[in-house]
């Protein structure tokens, strides 16, 4: 018996520890083994993209970081050859890109509103926070009503005309204006489609179709040039508000398409449980459809506000200086003009645009993940 | 259940609903006042328009359109003079939107499927780079690249005597502040062969391609159709060259004063237009491409191995058919923002429909409804076109499901 267990060489009473694993699969060499240099084709772009990053980063670094004029009063100073971003333009003009030339003594309005604004945003887009109904509520009505107060400057403030508006200050004007205009008027939009009421109906596919299918660009032409010709002698809106208009209207029929795609995936037993609840058509709406649909629609919806925010941009060729328009006026000042001037404004526009774009694009993934149930 | 509900309508007991709570009734009430507010807006309007108008002291009507237009046009297509009428001028952008559109589009795609596979490579690199073109590129306004292209890219590239001093005096290829300047293939007596025999290459491909695949069906044979084609291609119209005795001759740019002549030069609005508008549109494409080929589920893939397929037979014959139903509706709208974009063009002086017809003529004639209402009506004609056939396309693609 015991000379029977000596005769066994070797029993192990432990588990044998893990070997490594092999070089080619574990640490750096194999993360790049595995990643860059899987299978020749892989190895093939691998080295076609390091080649491309060689060629194209340094010398972007080089331009922007490295060469870069930081502080300068002039032309001067970034003209020297073999200089590249000129920072100083843009620091010089800082204030011009943000506020336009609205007053520099009034500027705390501008700053003001943009506080009230981030303290509506940030509550609404973080989903545990309670009180959505009435936030949404203040970011609707109060928050307009008080933005345009403190912006044109009614009850004893200052007034200050649109025309002085600029940057920033225009871009979002523009870009909020048409969300908060376009979000109401696209649900009843989306519902009018959806009626049974087959004049109704055609009006909202007319109405939609038509703003779909012509360029922004036409629709500001259309509102800076051709609404004055239609209204009563003596009535006219000023640049601002007429390219408000068209934005507002153009971006309505997008978002009632967005809100309809909401619609159309709710079940039909949603509506028809509506009905037997006995809500009427309206209360069935508010209470039933549209909390599900517009759940649905949200990052369609925030994908909207992004084509809406960009196209901002184009208010420019009706003469109005948004952001990109400022830094394009800017540009030709001759205090500044030099080679580097333009590619460094754009650069910093597209730059400020990102921004804000990416920002809400993360945000609309964040959305869906958490809004995804995960049926299909 | 019919005398109960009798007695508990009670007070109506004729079983007729009140006609404030018909729908009926409603419905045609509500649509009545519509119609009335509709009807008063217009008529408002056109009688506001022609007071002003008439005040203005503006004519009305369609009848510019035969006056002579008196402007140049950088680009033109078809025979155009500053003697041309309006109407010529109108075809004259048209015709420029179109081409804008049809190579941005052509070009937009190509880039949008190559980053679109891109972005599903297992390659970390490849993936990461096409992941940053996507992201930069879709969150910058298109605007601003126009711009960027035009006035920090292209408008600091060298003058043309700047680029002739490297060139030479034959200049085969210059890239200036004033355009791309290439060589201009001239046909001399014969050149035509050549054209045929294009022509013939490409026939005889579609034929091969038919006996190839009638003769696999029957026996299982493969044949490689792609290689004998491009070979084709490639092989008759040389050849063709060669017996005509090389009837093609290239006219090189030369410098003359400050500028170059000659040649095939491409404006630089052009290029910036093109440039923006394919490389922005390409980056929505991208993320059409990719949404599209993770729509077809694994198990496809999977099936498609357990047949023995090889990975590049898989996506040819499993993946890329049904990741091209999803793919296709998007696109399409894609290449219809991607025409709507071009009018961006008035920005940098690319001479398109909205440029010239919304730009020059509404200044010239300030017949702003009439112009205005032609331009707009042109885009909706054409999304309208292009819906209706993404509508059909789609009815005839969709799959049908129980």
């Amino acid at each position: 018996m015991d000379n029977n267990t000596q005769s066994i060489a070797f029993v192990r009473t432990e588990e044998s520890p893990a070997t490594a694993p092999p070089s080619t699969s574990s640490g750096v060499g194999g993360w790049i083994r595995e990643n860059l240099f899987a299978t020749p084709r892989d190895t093939v772009l691998s080295i076609l993209t390091i080649l491309l990053l060689i060629w194209m980063v340094p010398p972007i670094v080089d331009w922007a970081f490295i060469s870069a004029v930081w502080t300068g009063e002039g032309r001067e100073d970034c003209i020297v050859p073999g200089a590249g971003a000129c920072w100083a333009f843009v620091e010089a003009k800082f204030g011009q890109f943000i506020y336009g030339r609205y007053p520099i003594e009034e500027r705390w309005r501008v700053d003001l509103t943009g506080l009230l604004l981030i303290a509506g945003l940030v509550p609404i887009a973080i989903p545990s926070i309670p009180y959505k109904r009435e936030n949404a509520l203040y970011l609707l009505v109060v928050f307009p009503i008080l933005a345009f107060i403190l912006l044109t400057g009614q009850f004893g403030l200052e007034p200050v005309e649109t025309a002085l508006w600029g940057g920033l200050l225009v871009t979002l004007v523009v870009a909020i204006v048409g969300i908060v205009v376009s979000f109401p008027l696209g649900i009843l939009l989306a519902l009018g489609r959806r009626s049974e009421m087959p004049i109704v109906k055609m009006f909202c596919i007319i109405f939609i179709e038509f703003w779909r299918g012509v360029p922004l660009i036409t629709v500001l032409f259309m509102s800076s040039v051709m609404l004055p010709l239609f209204l009563p002698e003596g009535v006219s809106f000023d640049k601002l508000l007429r390219a408000l208009i068209g934005v507002a209207l153009f971006s309505s029929a997008y978002m009632a398409e967005v809100i309809r795609g909401g619609l159309q995936a709710i079940p039909k037993g949603q509506y028809e449980a509506a009905n037997a609840m006995a809500l009427t058509f309206w209360q069935g709406t508010r209470l039933v459809i549209m909390p599900q649909a517009l759940k649905l629609v949200i990052p369609g919806i925030v994908n909207t506000f992004i084509g809406l925010f960009k196209d901002t941009s184009l208010v420019l060729i009706i003469g109005l200086f948004d952001l990109l328009g400022i830094v394009q006026q800017n540009m030709t000042d001759p205090n500044w003009i030099s080679p580097a001037t333009p590619a460094t404004g754009f650069v910093f526009a597209a730059f400020v645009f990102f921004i804000f774009c990416f920002g809400m694009s993360r945000y609309s993934a964040y959305m869906e993940r958490r809004l995804d149930t995960g049926h299909k | 259940m019919a005398h109960q509900a009798g007695v508990e309508t009670g007070a109506d007991d004729s079983g007729r609903v009140s006609l404030m709570n018909d729908p009926k009734a409603r419905g045609f009430v509500f649509q009545a006042l519509l119609i009335v507010a509709v009807a008063a807006m217009v008529w408002s309007g056109v009688t506001n328009a022609i007071d002003n108008l008439a005040r203005a002291g503006i004519a009305s009507g369609f009848g510019f359109f035969g006056e002579r237009a008196g402007f140049d046009i950088g680009q033109t297509l078809i025979p155009y003079t500053n003697d041309s009428s309006y109407l010529r001028a109108f075809f004259v952008g048209l015709l420029n939107t179109m081409v804008v559109g049809v190579i941005g589009i052509f070009v937009a795609t190509i880039i949008g499927f190559v980053v679109g596979l891109a972005r599903l490579s297992k390659n970390y690199l490849v993936q990461k780079f096409a992941t940053v073109y996507v992201e930069v590129l879709r969150n910058v306004p298109l605007l601003l690249q126009l711009l960027f292209w035009y006035k920090a890219v292209l408008s600091i590239l060298p003058s043309p005597r700047e680029a002739a001093q490297e060139a030479g005096v034959e200049i085969a290829f210059s890239i200036n502040n004033r355009g791309l300047y290439l060589p201009r293939v001239v046909p001399e007596n014969g050149a035509s062969l050549i054209g045929y025999a294009i022509v013939a290459a490409l026939l005889a491909w579609f034929f091969i391609g038919r006996w190839a695949k009638k003769r696999q069906i029957e026996t299982g044979q493969q044949f490689p159709v792609f290689l004998t084609g491009l070979g084709l291609l490639i092989v008759l119209p040389v050849l063709a060259f060669l017996v005509t005795g090389m009837p093609l001759a290239l006219e090189y740019a030369s410098l003359q004063g400050f500028n170059m002549v000659g040649g095939w030069v491409i404006q630089p609005e052009f290029m910036a237009l093109l440039l923006g508008l394919a490389l922005y549109t390409a980056s929505f494409i991208a993320e059409i491409v990719r949404a599209g080929i993770l729509a077809v589920s694994r198990g496809q893939t999977e099936a498609s191995y357990a047949l023995g397929l090889r990975p590049n037979l898989t996506s040819r014959l499993v993946i890329v058919p049904q990741a091209m139903r999803v793919i296709i509706p998007p696109l399409t709208s894609q290449f219809l923002n991607l025409t709507k974009n071009s009018s961006l063009a008035v920005a940098i002086g690319y001479p398109d429909l909205v440029s010239i017809f919304g730009g020059t003529v509404l200044n010239q004639t300030g017949q702003a409804v009439e112009v205005i209402s032609i331009t707009m009506l042109v885009y909706l004609a054409l999304s309208l076109l292009t819906s209706a056939f993404m509508n059909w396309f789609n009815s005839r693609v969709s799959l049908v499901e129980r």
